[in-house]
């Protein structure tokens, strides 16, 4: 503990640390709001788009002033936006194949930029190349104050339309009718991605980013149903794989920061599904188990049950085996359950050796109120 | 935010439609439409699939703009009417997985009043929760609304519409699956907002039910074919002029 004390003493991890951290809550905010919109893939389309901007606005600038870089980043993944739709709206592809189109002729083109700018020499020293998958060794103190500040005022715009926006994400025509300007209020939510986007280029790079924006929504849905926890466990999932990312690549001489964000996020992704309660891959199976035990229990009580009425014994000994082929399976697990439960017993039933159950008092009033919740039923 | 507002036209009428034309592209949805519906009176509207019920709803509500034609309600154009208007939509038309509760979704039927910046409060769930008792779901307040059943569902949207204390009421197939007890529930209810002077149109997909449910009757396919009084419109040659061969099997002197 002591060693990451003294970590986040240093300046530079500081930063990136920060940064990182910030970076990470509004992507979570602002993803949770992509995802319940099914508009995950569009932070993709941006991010890939912003690349070839990324370089037309190093040339401009003729150095990598970061304002430059994210202005040239924001056009082409504007145009990227505008293709898509227009695709969509005047052809006959449908969004995924747009989107798919869009994204790697955008990203084709900024990769040919980026090799011929590597080839001068130029782009080398600037580190154009580490916006592919972030490098937030080289964020300035002066970065953090745009990142931090355009990542902070993506979150105050969110709060400030807090119920429009759920309204809209949840019922666009109900929105509309209720008189919204819901347009207005999609092409904001809209732009709030591509803001994220924007802002996590340097840290995370063009390839990654979009899994920054999902992951910690898609994690933080397993664990609530309300929309509010939600936000905030995103936004809190994003700034800790943010964090980790920071401080890891930090540390690493070299290593790639949006990587370590990513993954860190995933992890996060992985553990929720398998293991939110009531939607957890985990929750669901032990739940599917307990319902398939009550079930096989309640069968092999209503057996004995009909067997002992129709021996006009309460306590009729039946042979396990009898209760096997009524079960079609073994009922020897489901008899343990019941006779721990004091539903049935264990009896000998001479001269036969095998064993024989017979149910209980307690047994015999279970399988009647059984039988009353099925009358109920019909 | 029109600074004068429009002029009255036909005051007297909840609803009045003239013609009315609507297209998607090239073709025309909904063609020449002449709507007059009296305050105070349960309307359906019926016709076969295509025939352009849901667009009518969603032109009255300015959802899509017509190529032709003007609606108005109480005589005044929509936006200026529209705190006096409720709209439930289709069921399916939103995804129940959203992270929201039954109780949350009848809040919103007050956003429109709260304007812009304005959190609901106390009055405003207060007021939800006796709208989601209105529909016998008040036991269901905190449920995330995908695990309720679909009637349930419907119920919520209703309470959501209660909630805003309109005038009138415009339901998108509001009795499509659901089981028997929500449809009594929703047939129910809508009768009471009737007696208590309310205007309501339903977009309705069972002839069966027209006469036992409804006072008034709109029968659309593309365009008008018949409107009025349900005793008077429910005739053999309206509803085999709205559905062509498909209704041979309904007798409407017997169902009537």
């Amino acid at each position: 503990m002591s060693g990451l004390a003294a970590l986040l003493a240093d300046h530079t991890v500081r930063t990136v640390a920060g940064g990182a951290a910030i970076l990470g809550a509004a992507a979570g905010v602002v993803g949770s709001f992509a995802l319940l919109r099914r508009q995950s893939l569009f932070g993709d389309v941006l991010a890939h788009a912003a690349l070839p901007g990324l370089c037309l606005g190093f040339i401009a600038a003729g150095a990598r002033e970061l304002p430059a870089l994210m202005a040239g980043a924001a056009v082409t993944g504007a145009a990227a936006a505008l293709a898509v739709l227009a695709l969509v709206r005047f052809t006959r592809l449908k969004a995924d194949a747009a989107q798919g189109i869009v994204l790697s002729t955008f990203f084709a083109a900024g990769i040919v930029l980026l090799t011929f700018l590597q080839t001068r020499g130029a782009a080398g020293q600037a580190g154009l190349a580490a916006f592919l998958f972030g490098q937030a060794a080289g964020m300035l103190r002066s970065d953090l104050w745009l990142t931090g500040g355009l990542a902070l005022a993506a979150v105050g715009l969110i709060l400030a339309f807090w119920k429009e926006a759920k309204l809209v994400a949840f019922d666009p025509t109900y929105a509309a009718a209720a008189g919204l300007p819901v347009a207005a209020i999609e092409i904001g939510l809209t732009l709030l991605v591509a803001v994220a986007v924007l802002v996590g280029l340097q840290l995370v790079g063009v390839v990654l980013i979009t899994a920054l924006i999902v992951a910690p929504a898609a994690a933080a849905r397993q664990w609530t149903d309300r929309l509010g926890p939600m936000v905030a466990l995103a936004a809190l999932i994003g700034a800790a794989a943010g964090l980790t990312g920071g401080v890891v690549s930090a540390t690493a001489r070299g290593l790639a920061t949006g990587p370590v964000i990513v993954l860190a996020a995933s992890a996060a992704v992985a553990l929720s599904l398998l293991a939110a309660p009531r939607r957890g891959l985990l929750w669901q199976g032990v739940a599917a188990r307990q319902a398939r035990r009550r079930l096989a229990g309640e069968r092999v009580l209503a057996t004995l049950d009909a067997l002992a009425r129709a021996h006009g014994d309460p306590a009729w000994p039946a042979e396990q085996g009898m209760l096997d082929a009524a079960h079609g399976a073994p009922a020897a697990g489901a008899l343990g359950r019941l006779r721990a439960q004091g539903l049935v017993r264990p009896v000998a039933h001479p001269p036969e050796a095998t064993p024989h159950w017979q149910l209980t008092a307690e047994g015999s009033a279970a399988a009647g109120r059984l039988r009353d919740a099925r009358d109920d039923r019909r | 935010m029109s600074a004068t507002p429009a002029a009255l036209h036909e005051p007297g009428l909840a609803l009045h439609v003239e013609d009315l034309t609507v297209a998607y592209r090239d073709l025309p949805a909904l063609w020449d439409i002449d709507l007059d519906l009296p305050p105070g009176v349960m309307a359906a509207i019926v016709g076969p699939n295509g025939a352009g019920k849901s667009t009518l709803v969603k032109a009255v509500l300015g959802l899509v703009r017509p190529v032709a034609g003007h609606v108005r309600l109480f005589g005044r154009p929509y936006a200026d009417v529209r705190r006096r208007i409720a709209y439930v939509p289709q069921r399916a038309s939103v995804d129940w997985d959203f992270p929201t509760t039954a109780l949350d979704v009848v809040t919103m039927g007050t956003y429109a009043r709260l304007g812009w910046f304005r959190r609901p409060g106390r009055a405003e769930r207060s007021a939800a929760r006796a709208a989601l008792a209105e529909v016998g779901m008040q036991d269901y307040a905190d449920r995330q609304i995908g695990r309720l059943s679909g009637g349930q569902q419907q119920r919520v949207f209703l309470a959501r519409a209660l909630v805003q204390g309109a005038d009138l009421f415009l339901l998108d197939e509001p009795m499509a699956g659901v089981d028997a007890p929500t449809e009594r529930i929703i047939v129910e209810l809508l009768h009471g907002l009737r007696a208590a002077g309310r205007t309501v149109i339903v977009v309705h997909h069972d002839l069966q039910t027209v006469t036992r449910y409804f006072d008034w009757l709109v029968l659309l396919n593309r365009r008008v074919v018949a409107q009025g009084p349900v005793a008077a419109t429910y005739t053999a040659a309206n509803l085999r002029a709205t559905y062509g061969g498909q209704v041979a099997l309904i007798d409407p002197g017997e169902a009537a």
